[in-house]
């Protein structure tokens, strides 16, 4: 059990700024330009971590728990879950709700952080991003919900289990086809990624996410990053698993699948980001709205 | 009536003072009023401090283009203290009856916005209209806002120090929700007094301070600037020199525009235009350069012609990266323009409708944009251009989409125009001695930079000395243009339409 998680925290730990890296460089092939090195997200966490914090006067502890929660969240959730073909470490009935609203307690965190600057700007990133996450909630539990059909058992542990390649084959592969856009969709949501965010924008008015964090600098911004890069890689896990629910049995083959998987939804999130413009900002409910019926659809068909 | 009281004539001579008749401030006001109605805009509204046997007054100038007649008319009137204000019937004044308030202490009475336009002290010892200390340098930004009360409503506040390495500018928006229902605009911190240290020229450093007025548009100003000593001067440059500073000119559009495209589309977030774009405007830039040294064509245009010759090696080159880099830009501007998602981002944000453009004087690309025929290369043509520009690019929804639409065909008229300009290009000199100003007199030059018209207009003293020296750059006008832009849209969107106008700061601040 403590090996279990100990290896789930280091694959977590050691791979997560890596699909980061691998999407920058991907969108850099599209623009012709060679790009910063797969490992510079790496590099960048080195640096912010050797830098000085700067404090606003306005603000409280609230303001440095924000990035302290965003990156204890990510890590707890990863124990719910199975990578790849790694089984879940922590598994209980019930569990994919706790998996859910440990992201809202970051996000509660976050917004709170985000609001103790008292900066007009954070607060409207704050009040766009409970907004757009809570319009995303939905379509993750339908989403989970089809797997729990599928498994009849309510812990993340079973929902992603081998029975998962067996469904592939049979009556619910559309289902699965369907909330496999679905997840990709809150994936690209909930990671502030083109066509919902820009996290390479300079502009604050435009921002969501980014924008709550531009008063955190040196260490806790390191934290901000390497937490929303673990959060990209939990999240990713769910897409991988259902993609490529495979079980070889032996630890390493498995872990291979499984970042060879994460490099692979990495490279498409790239090839989407390069691919298309941002949406307007009333345009991304209307989208959120439309994958929560989809993923209802999908859920209606596997209960028929 | 009004046939004795103003003057017509075309650019690119000097007026004597003495035939511009002084009118009284009814006179000039009806006048004004009437050209306004028959189409005509107010290219530029100025004023200079006589002194009078019982004190100071100020005599105001409007130079009034009638763009389809090719012609501008002249208005003089003298006032002092505190005149009528005609912004109410004629919108397009109200920035320059601030500039006046602040100038010169004048008091335009029933002007609807009285703020200052740049935060400096008086030109003249005079009180100072807003009551700001005596002795101490305003403060930009220093003034009341205009201000949306309510319990939903809030105040973002942008600037002047913004994420991007650009220009410092201070933005107020009134917002209810993401939703934009005002947006005033604080400007003034880049002033640095470019109008007065003309005064008493030509000065040998006169010319580089007007390829800094806005330093995007350094040929612009430059060729504005020239044009209007050599109007002054009763002089032509040579034909050779004429057809350079148009290629010049193209290059200079060509360059902003790709690089305005380029960064249309990195505020939606479509990357591959935007790196494209961005490489491109460099090698149009490197072009420039290869002309005169100067990546932004520094140098080059100087009064009674141009300081480099393209000769025969240089006209190769030119051929054929022209040829490269043609296919290059129309390829990244083409993506972006064929991608769906771009459009969506596009159409429909940030319009103006062409009577908001028309009353507020717009110019420029942002004039075209809304439908308005406003291109000083078609209807006040100098140089090489007369005759030789007929196609004016117009699109006519006043959106980004429009902006960015006349910027994607401009972009590909001016490199035909280029190719046109280098088969014909005229042999002989490229510079003839300019002779002393005519004393006593008044020229106006327009000049179609990349963004719009810039005009610069100049009065001599008696002795042939620039008295009172004026430069309107197209931002001027435009800004109002984007505040309007913005009124019901959403604020996420305001970096998107900004950079569709993308106006200077400096050419505004001067």
């Amino acid at each position: 059990m403590i090996g279990r998680i100990a290896l789930q925290l280091a694959v977590l730990l050691i791979f997560a700024p890596l699909p980061l890296g691998v999407i920058n460089k991907t969108k850099a092939l599209f623009a012709g330009r060679i790009g910063p090195p797969v490992l510079q997200p790496y590099y960048d966490l080195g640096r912010l971590w050797r830098k000085g914090f700067v404090i606003s006067r306005t603000t409280t502890w609230v303001f440095l728990a924000g990035p302290v929660v965003g990156l204890v969240v990510p890590l707890l959730a990863a124990l719910l879950l199975p990578f790849g073909g790694l089984p879940a470490p922590i598994s209980f009935t019930g569990d994919l709700i706790l998996f859910v609203y440990l992201f809202g307690l970051s996000r509660f965190f976050t917004a709170a952080a985000a609001l103790d600057t008292g900066s007009s700007f954070e607060g409207m990133g704050a009040a766009r991003e409970v907004t757009f996450s809570c319009l995303a909630e939905p379509t993750l539990f339908f989403a989970l919900l089809v797997l729990a059909r599928g498994a009849k058992s309510l812990n993340l542990g079973s929902l992603f289990g081998s029975q998962l390649a067996g469904q592939w084959q049979g009556d619910a592969s559309a289902s699965l086809g369907l909330i496999l856009v679905c997840l990709f969709v809150v994936l690209l949501v909930e990671n502030s990624r083109i066509p919902f965010d820009d996290p390479n924008t300079h502009l604050e008015l435009t921002m969501i996410h980014e924008v709550m964090v531009l008063d955190h600098s040196g260490p806790a911004l390191g934290m901000v990053l390497y937490g929303a890069s673990m959060k990209l890689m939990v999240m990713g896990a769910l897409l991988v698993r259902i993609a490529l629910p495979i079980q070889t049995g032996s630890i390493l083959l498995d872990l291979l699948v499984f970042l060879a998987g994460l490099l692979t939804l990495a490279v498409l999130i790239g090839v989407v980001e390069s691919t298309m413009a941002r949406l307007q900002l009333p345009r991304v409910p209307q989208v959120l709205v439309g994958t929560t019926l989809i993923s209802i659809f999908a859920l209606v068909l596997v209960l028929r | 009536m009004n046939h004795a009281t103003l003057v017509r004539f075309r650019h690119g001579f000097g007026v004597p003072l003495a035939d511009i008749p002084q009118l009284s401030y009814d006179e000039f006001r009806e006048s004004l009023l009437e050209e306004v109605t028959a189409d005509a805009r107010v290219a530029a509204y100025f004023g200079r401090p006589v002194s009078q046997n019982n004190g100071e007054e100020i005599e105001i100038f409007a130079i009034l283009a009638h763009d389809w007649r090719g012609e501008l008319a002249l208005l003089r009137t003298r006032v002092s203290g505190s005149f009528p204000s005609l912004t109410l019937e004629c919108p397009q004044l109200h920035l320059f009856e601030r500039e006046l308030a602040e100038q010169f202490g004048l008091h335009p009475e029933g002007h609807p916005w009285l703020k200052p336009v740049r935060f400096h002290r008086p030109w003249l010892e005079v009180d100072d209209i807003w009551g700001r200390p005596q002795g101490e340098h305003p403060i930009p930004r220093d003034m009341e806002f205009y201000r949306v009360e309510g319990e939903e409503v809030h105040e973002v506040a942008v600037g002047p120090v913004h994420a991007g390495v650009i220009e410092p500018g201070h933005f107020r928006f009134q917002c209810h929700g993401e939703e934009v229902m005002h947006l005033e605009i604080s400007l003034g911190y880049q002033h640095r007094g470019i109008e007065q240290m003309l005064i008493g020229g030509p000065h040998p450093a006169a010319i580089y301070q007007v390829e800094a007025a806005a330093g995007d548009t350094s040929i612009g100003h430059a060729t504005a600037y020239s044009q209007l000593l050599e109007s002054l001067a009763y002089s032509a440059p040579p034909p050779r020199a004429q057809t350079i500073r148009a290629i010049a000119l193209e290059l200079e559009r060509l360059a902003n525009h790709v690089g305005d495209i380029g960064a249309l589309a990195g505020d939606v977030g479509f990357l591959p235009t935007a790196s494209f774009c961005g490489r491109l405007r460099g090698d149009y830039l490197n072009l420039t350069a290869e002309l005169c040294g100067s990546r932004f064509g520094r140098g080059l245009v100087r009064p009674g012609g141009v300081g480099f010759d393209l000769n025969g090696a240089l006209l190769q080159t030119f051929s054929t990266r022209l040829k490269g880099l043609e296919r290059d830009t129309r390829g990244a501007i083409d993506l972006c323009f064929d991608s769906p998602s771009v459009l969506a981002r596009f159409e429909g944000t940030g319009t103006v409708s062409t009577d908001d453009a028309e009353a507020l004087g717009l110019v420029g690309v942002a004039a075209r944009a809304c439908g308005l025929v406003r291109d000083s290369r078609l209807h006040h043509p100098l140089g090489s251009w007369a005759g030789g520009f007929d196609t004016p690019v117009i699109e006519l929804d006043g959106d980004v989409f429009a902006r960015s639409n006349i910027r994607r065909r401009e972009v590909y008229a001016s490199l035909e125009l280029i190719k046109q300009l280098l088969k014909r290009l005229p042999a002989g000199e490229i510079s003839s001695p300019l002779g002393s100003l005519a004393p006593d007199s008044l020229a106006v030059a327009l000049c179609e930079g990349w963004r719009g018209e810039v005009v610069h207009a100049a009065i001599t003293d008696s002795e042939g000395r620039i008295g009172r020296y004026k430069i309107v750059d197209p931002s001027f006008h435009n800004w109002s243009g984007l505040a309007m832009a913005l009124r019901g849209q959403q604020i996420s969107d305001f970096p998107l339409c900004n950079k569709s106008f993308n106006l200077s700061y400096c050419g505004f601040d001067l």
